[in-house]
């Protein structure tokens, strides 16, 4: 029993069946790579796991519980955090700020009112930022403007706001999309480290087939909305469908 | 000191000081010299300085944090008006419980729109704000007329014997705090300048002060780092596992009780009450008020109900025989082409200049008066610095 389990889902968008009938089982402390063809339905799935959309039919099941239904700052809550493709954080806000506030939503649930308190006085929350933006090579950022950072390290602080939560599932979503050769590579050697470092399970929907195949313990390969085939990086890698989906009949 | 620190704390003080010090300081022209028409240290105007400057400052705690620009807020200053008038026609005419009970109704009448509207972002928002504004001020005009007065409004009047107020038969009451008249002054005159010190004033003075020093806090605390997360970025938030809708609706509650702590201030310094006060116009005022002084900054919107008050009631008094007299020294024709040009501007006209004033501010200094002053200090420190400044956090950024 993994822990996310994904059964029998479908979701239709008009006359466009972008899921059907999928199932997914997600193993604890491994990483889960998905990989597909555009269109092939996987930001779609990963929409439903997340609670952006409801599928028509099926389950989702996270650590023993439903996530269907739920918002997602309520699926946040119970342990999923999510990267996505394009780097969201809180542009208007210094870094140091963006890591207090993933740190208060961990702390003090989902709505507190605490107007009166000062944001300086919250010493432990402020020592724990410092020490994910060190682990991350953001120390001496902590006062930037996070707007005004480049995309790389944009991405880097959108990764320790989500580590920094303790989840037990992390989502990507395109992490290293639109990034150079060398940045692609620094965020495989952080994702390696930041796995080697904790407990965490890891579900990454990715293009690239260099990143997959360096990170991926399983990989499930999508297309047309149902996946084609699960297995390891090294089963999936000759795999006549895989190359059927990707490069069309003729190969 | 009091919880804050730095730039906050010289902040606060620079505000408390001009506040308590107002009646010395807008009164620099001597009584009897021909510049004392634009002396503003008479009770009536410094007490809406700082009424309207409440006002704003809790309109920035929504529109400055949050980004959500209500066009509605003006409803919100009358609903806590009409309950003070109220309070002090039936209960007291200590203006304490009236400003009370003006801050829970507003409060209470900020629930209500803030569930309904906040549903919507946007302009969606702005526009169901202003229907809100728009169908009060149309009830109070009309079928609230038993409540509201209608077109003639509310006013204390002779037969008014409010519960724990002593009003001899046929004595109007006055508005006092704990005894203390509201109109009460005492004049003070130094060779030709006069200070007028009202405790009307005093009294609101003070409440500014606290009022600022909270929003101070609010600014300063998780809560209001909360806010500003909904404007840069709502999605982040969600998926944060931060619930955001409570976070507006508190803010938008909490700036719509700042609005009926103004409302029942008005009616404690001037004890009448008409539905215009929730006219549309009132609400886009005090957006002009944030935008012009700077949204999103704490002084900001302090600066700008001054400088739009100071505007309407100063520049609107300078009619053609000023402006005559003031050309006089010229050839007649040039000073008659003189007068011309500049009567469109002046007098009735105010609003023309005050239009120019704000389409220059939002074009060249979209942080409102407050980048300009950053720009006028960053001037002094050299332009190093200011770049400096530019990549740092700490810079207070305009809202959009």
């Amino acid at each position: 029993m993994g822990i996310l389990e994904v059964k029998n889902v479908n979701k239709r968008f008009g006359g466009l069946q972008a899921l059907g009938d999928v199932n997914l089982s997600v193993a604890e402390n491994t990483v889960h790579a998905i990989i597909g063809p555009n269109g092939a339905g996987k930001s779609t799935l990963l929409n439903c796991l997340v609670g952006k959309l409801i599928p028509d039919t099926g389950s989702v099941m996270f650590a023993g519980q439903s996530v269907l239904g739920r918002k997602p700052y309520e699926i946040n809550q119970m342990g999923i955090s999510r990267v996505f493709q394009t780097p969201e954080i809180f542009g208007d806000l210094s870094v140091m700020e963006n890591m207090m506030i993933p740190l208060l939503a961990k702390r003090d649930g989902s709505f507190r009112m605490h107007a009166i308190e000062s944001l300086e006085d919250e010493r432990e929350l402020r020592a724990e930022a410092e020490k994910m933006l060190d682990e991350v090579n953001m120390l001496d950022k902590q006062d930037m403007h996070s707007a005004s950072m480049s995309r790389g390290d944009k991405r880097r602080l959108e990764m320790a706001m989500c580590l920094i939560q303790r989840p037990k599932l992390l989502l990507l979503d395109e992490p290293t999309a639109g990034m150079a050769r060398a940045d692609t590579n620094n965020t495989i050697d952080l994702l390696k480290e930041i796995k080697e470092k904790r407990d965490i399970t890891m579900c990454i929907i990715e293009h690239d087939m260099h990143v997959v195949f360096s990170l991926a313990d399983r990989i499930t390969v999508l297309a047309q909305g149902t996946p084609l085939v699960e297995d390891t990086p090294e089963n999936i890698k000759g795999h006549p469908k895989v190359k059927e989906a990707y490069l069309g009949e003729a190969a | 000191m009091l919880g804050i620190k730095g730039k906050d704390l010289s902040v606060f003080i620079l505000v408390a000081v001009l506040a308590l010090l107002a009646p010395f300081l807008l009164n620099p022209f001597p009584v009897d010299s021909a510049m004392a028409q634009f002396n503003a240290g008479y009770p009536d105007l410094m007490q809406r300085f700082v009424i309207f400057g409440i006002f704003a400052i809790g309109f920035n705690i929504l529109f400055g944090l949050t980004g959500y620009l209500s066009f509605g807020h003006a409803a919100f200053l009358g609903v806590g008006s009409y309950a003070a008038i109220w309070m002090m026609k039936l209960v007291s005419l200590n203006i304490v419980p009236g400003i009370i009970m003006a801050i829970v109704f507003a409060g209470l009448f900020s629930v209500l729109v803030g569930y309904i509207s906040l549903r919507r972002s946007g302009i969606y928002f702005s526009i169901l704000t202003l229907a809100f504004a728009q169908m009060s001020y149309a009830l109070a005009y009309s079928v609230l007329t038993p409540i509201t007065g209608g077109e003639t409004g509310l006013q204390i009047k002779p037969g008014d014997t409010p519960l724990l107020s002593n009003v001899a038969e046929g004595e109007i009451g006055r508005a006092n705090f704990f005894g203390l008249e509201m109109s009460d002054s005492s004049v003070i005159t130094l060779g030709g300048w006069e200070f007028t010190m009202n405790v009307g004033y005093y009294v609101c003075a003070v409440v500014m002060i606290a009022a600022f020093y909270l929003a101070i806090r609010i600014f300063r605390s998780p809560f209001g780092m909360m806010l500003r997360a909904v404007k840069s970025n709502q999605q982040r938030m969600n998926y944060t596992g931060l619930n955001s809708k409570p976070y507006t609706l508190a803010a938008f509650v909490i700036s719509g009780m700042y609005a009926g702590l103004a409302g029942g201030l008005m009616v404690a310094m001037d004890t009448q009450v008409g539905p215009e006060r929730m006219f549309w116009t009132a609400s886009g005022e005090v957006v002009l008020m944030t935008i012009l002084g700077g949204a999103g900054t704490l002084i900001g919107p302090v600066l700008g109900a001054g400088f739009i008050k100071y505007m309407e009631n100063i520049v609107s008094k300078i009619n053609s025989t000023v402006l005559h007299e003031w050309f006089a020294f010229l050839p007649d024709g040039m000073e008659d082409f003189l007068v011309t040009i500049f009567y469109p501007f002046v007098g009735k006209g105010w609003h023309l200049t005050l239009g120019l004033m704000f389409m220059a501010v939002v074009i060249f200094l979209p942080g409102g008066l407050v980048q300009g002053g950053q720009k006028i200090a960053a001037m002094f420190r050299g332009k190093k610095a200011a770049e400096k400044d530019g990549k740092t956090a700490n810079q207070q950024t305009p809202a959009e």
